[in-house]
C-alpha cells in the first residue's frame, strides 16, 4: 500500500512521527544546550568527571572485548549448528536485555559474596568484585554480551555455508576457513557487535551502583552530583557523556548503513 | 580411482543407502537422478562435507571416508559458483595453493594454462560480484582445479546458467578434462549433457543407485522401470551427418534441417514412433520397413521393439493399436516419425 497526501492517514502517520522525534530530541537538545560553553570546558577539566569518563570508556571497552573472545566462538556455533533446546539457550542469552538492572547487580553480588563458593574462590585468587574496576567490568559484560552475540549470530548466518565447504575441499582447515573465509565476511556484523556493545555497557547504571559505587563510571557520578548538588551540577557531565554515546551510535549508523548499500 | 562400498549417510529424513560405485581414474562420470533423489549428498559424502554413517570410500588405495575435507584432494564446484566475495578473482583461483606443499612453480603454471584455457586473464582483477554467471562458473572451475584435485565434483555446474553460457562452458568442461588427468564426477538432470560430456553414468533414486554404465547402456537397457522412465529417450543411436540427413548403420533419417557438426547422437522418443501396416500417405518424412523383435507390456502401454535392418527402434503403443495392427513377433510394420522427433544431441565422446 502507497501513502498519499490525500489519506488523512497519511496526516496521523505524519503526525505521529513528529511527536515521537520531539518526544527524543527536545530533552537531549534542552539539557545539552543548558550548560554555557564555559561549564562545559571547565567540567572537562575537572579532574573527577576526565576519571569517570575514562572509567566508563575503559571498562566498556573491556566488556566488549571480552565479548568479542568469548562470543565470538560461541556465536558461530549457534549460527552454524541445530541441536536439541537451541532456542532454550538463545532465550537465556537475551535474558541480561530483559531482567532490571538493579536485578542484575544483586544476581552477580550474590555469587560474588563470600556465602557462595565462587565467591570465595575469587576471594582466595584476591580478586575483588565488589566495588572495583573488574566488578564494574564483570557487570558490563553481563549486560553487554547479548547485543554482541546476537550481532555476530546474524553475521556468520548470513554467510553461505557453502563457502566454508569449498574452502575446505580447497585444503584449507576449519581453523584457516574461519580466518580466511568467515571472519572477512563478517567483520562488518561484528563490528557491528562491538558497538552495540559498548554502547549497552557505557549506559549502564543500575546494576554498576549495586556492585560497585566507587570507582565512579560516569553515570554514577551524574547520579551523585544531581542527588548532592542539584540538576545545574550533573547536566555538564551528562552532555560530555551524550556525546560519547553519540558518538559510539553515529559510528553504528555509518556501518550499518554502508552494509545496506553494498548488500 | 574412487571405489564406493556400501555407503551410508543417515540426514534424518533422508537417507542414501548401499551406495557401491567404481569411478576410474580421469573418467568423466555422470550422476543422474530426479530432484531429491541424493545426488548431492553422495557427492558431499565423497568430498567429505556430510558425515558418513557406514561404507567405505577409498580414493586409489586410500580409505578417505574419515579424513577431513582438506585432506583428500578432492575439490567440488557448485551450481551457484560459491566464489569467495571478498577475494578478487585472482586470489580467488590461487585461493587453495598456500594449503598445498607442492612447487609453487609448478602449480603457477598450471594455473596460468587454466586461465589461458578459460579465458579468465581480463577478469583477474574484479571481484565475483561484477562476473556475469558464466565468468563467475569459469573462475569457480578455475579454482577447483588449480589444486591439482585427484577428483573434481561438479554439482549441476551449468544448471543456473543461460543456454547461451551452457553450450560454451559445457566445451570448457570437456577441454578441462581433457587436459588433466583429473577424474570428473558431475551431477546433472540434463541428457544432453550426459551424453555429450560422460563416458558412463548412473542413476539415482531415493537415496540409491538404480543402475551404473555407459551412457548407451543407460538409455538403451535401463536395468529398472524407474531408470527407463527416467530416461525416456530410449532410441539412441550414434550417427554421422550429411547434410539434413542422419546416417545410422546405413539406415538414414531425415533431420529437416542441416547438422553442424559431422558426428553425434540422435534420439527418438518411443511415444513419438507411429506404426502402420502400410507406408503411410502424410507429411512424415522418416518411414522404415521393420520386423517386430519383440512385444513387451508395460501397464497401459506396450512396448514394441522393431528391427529395422539391424538398428533396433523401441515403439509405444496402446492397447488397442497393438489389437488393431495384430502385431506380434516377427510381423513386418512401418515405423514413422516425423524430422522433427529427432533430436540431435551435441558431441559424442569415443
Amino acid at each position: 500500500m502507497r501513502l498519499t497526501k490525500k489519506e488523512p492517514f497519511f496526516w496521523v502517520t505524519l503526525s505521529c512521527g513528529l511527536v515521537i522525534l520531539a518526544f527524543i530530541l527536545l530533552p537531549l537538545v534542552e539539557m545539552v544546550t543548558a550548560p554555557s560553553a564555559a561549564v562545559l570546558k571547565e567540567t572537562i577539566q575537572d579532574k573527577e568527571v576526565l576519571q569517570s569518563i575514562w572509567l566508563s570508556l575503559y571498562t566498556a571497552g573491556a566488556a566488549a572485548l571480552i565479548s568479542v573472545i568469548i562470543g565470538t566462538p560461541f556465536a558461530y556455533l549457534l549460527a552454524r549448528t541445530t541441536f536439541p533446546g537451541k532456542n532454550l539457550v538463545e532465550a537465556i542469552i537475551d535474558i541480561p536485555i530483559i531482567i532490571p538492572h538493579p536485578v542484575v547487580g544483586i544476581a552477580l553480588l550474590s555469587i560474588a559474596g563470600r556465602n557462595y563458593w565462587l565467591g570465595r574462590v575469587f576471594n582466595a585468587l584476591g580478586i575483588r568484585i565488589m566495588g572495583s574496576v573488574t566488578g564494574i567490568i564483570m557487570v558490563l559484560t553481563f549486560v553487554g554480551l547479548p547485543f554482541y552475540l546476537n550481532a555476530a549470530k546474524e553475521g556468520f548466518t548470513s554467510i553461505s555455508p557453502r563457502l566454508e565447504s569449498v574452502s575446505r575441499s580447497l585444503g584449507a582447515s576449519q581453523v584457516s576457513t574461519f580466518f580466511h573465509i568467515t571472519l572477512p565476511l563478517a567483520w562488518r556484523s561484528i563490528l557491528i557487535g562491538i558497538v552495540m556493545c559498548s554502547a549497552r555497557a557505557i549506559s549502564e547504571f543500575g546494576a554498576v551502583v549495586i556492585i560497585a559505587y566507587h570507582p565512579m563510571i560516569a553515570p554514577v557520578l551524574i547520579y551523585e552530583r544531581f542527588e548532592s548538588m542539584g540538576l545545574k551540577y550533573s547536566q555538564p557531565v551528562a552532555v560530555w557523556l551524550v556525546c560519547l554515546c553519540l558518538l559510539l551510535f553515529l559510528l553504528l549508523r555509518v556501518l550499518t548503513l554502508h552494509q545496506k548499500r553494498s548488500a | 580411482m574412487i571405489s564406493i562400498r556400501n555407503l551410508a549417510v543417515n540426514l534424518g529424513q533422508f537417507q542414501l543407502t548401499d551406495i557401491t560405485l567404481d569411478i576410474k581414474e580421469n573418467e568423466f562420470f555422470v550422476l543422474m537422478g530426479p530432484t531429491g533423489a541424493g545426488k548431492s549428498v553422495l557427492l558431499e559424502a565423497i568430498a567429505g562435507l556430510v558425515t558418513v554413517s557406514s561404507g567405505s570410500i577409498k580414493l586409489g588405495t586410500q580409505e578417505i571416508s574419515n579424513l577431513p575435507p582438506e585432506k583428500r584432494g578432492i575439490s567440488i564446484v557448485y551450481q551457484d559458483y560459491a566464489l569467495f566475495p571478498h577475494l578478487t578473482v585472482q586470489k580467488n583461483i590461487f585461493y587453495g595453493l598456500r594449503f598445498h606443499r607442492s612447487s609453487r612453480d609448478n602449480s603457477v603454471s598450471r594455473i596460468r594454462n587454466l586461465i589461458d584455457i578459460l579465458a579468465l586473464e581480463p577478469l583477474l582483477g574484479r571481484f565475483p560480484g561484477t562476473l556475469s554467471g558464466g565468468e563467475q562458473q569459469r573462475v569457480a572451475l578455475a579454482r577447483a582445479l588449480a589444486i591439482d584435485p585427484a577428483v573434481l565434483l561438479l554439482d549441476e555446474p551449468l544448471a543456473a546458467l543461460d543456454p547461451r553460457f551452457r553450450e560454451d562452458l559445457r566445451q570448457h568442461l570437456k577441454t578441462l578434462h581433457q587436459n588433466t588427468l583429473t577424474t570428473f564426477f558431475m551431477v546433472t538432470h540434463d541428457f544432453a549433457e550426459a551424453i555429450a560430456l560422460a563416458g558412463r553414468a548412473a542413476v539415482m533414486n531415493h537415496g540409491c543407485l538404480e543402475q551404473v554404465g555407459t551412457i548407451r547402456e543407460i538409455f538403451q537397457q535401463p536395468a529398472s522401470p524407474f531408470v527407463a522412465d527416467f530416461v525416456g529417450m530410449k532410441n539412441l543411436y550414434a550417427a554421422r551427418f550429411s547434410g539434413t540427413l542422419a546416417i545410422i548403420d546405413g539406415i538414414s533419417l531425415e533431420l529437416g534441417h542441416p547438422s553442424a557438426s559431422s558426428t553425434g547422437y540422435v534420439a527418438i522418443r518411443p511415444e513419438d514412433i507411429v506404426l502402420s501396416q502400410e507406408p503411410l500417405v502424410s507429411s512424415i518424412q522418416n518411414s522404415l520397413n521393420g520386423t517386430v523383435k519383440a512385444v513387451q507390456p508395460l501397464g497401459f502401454h506396450y512396448e514394441i521393439e522393431i528391427l529395422v535392418k539391424n538398428l533396433p527402434f523401441k515403439v509405444l503403443i496402446t492397447k488397442q493399436a497393438l489389437f488393431d495392427l495384430q502385431l506380434h513377433e516377427g510381423s513386418e510394420t512401418v515405423v514413422s516419425f516425423k524430422a522433427t522427433a529427432v533430436h540431435q544431441l551435441a558431441g559424442a565422446p569415443a
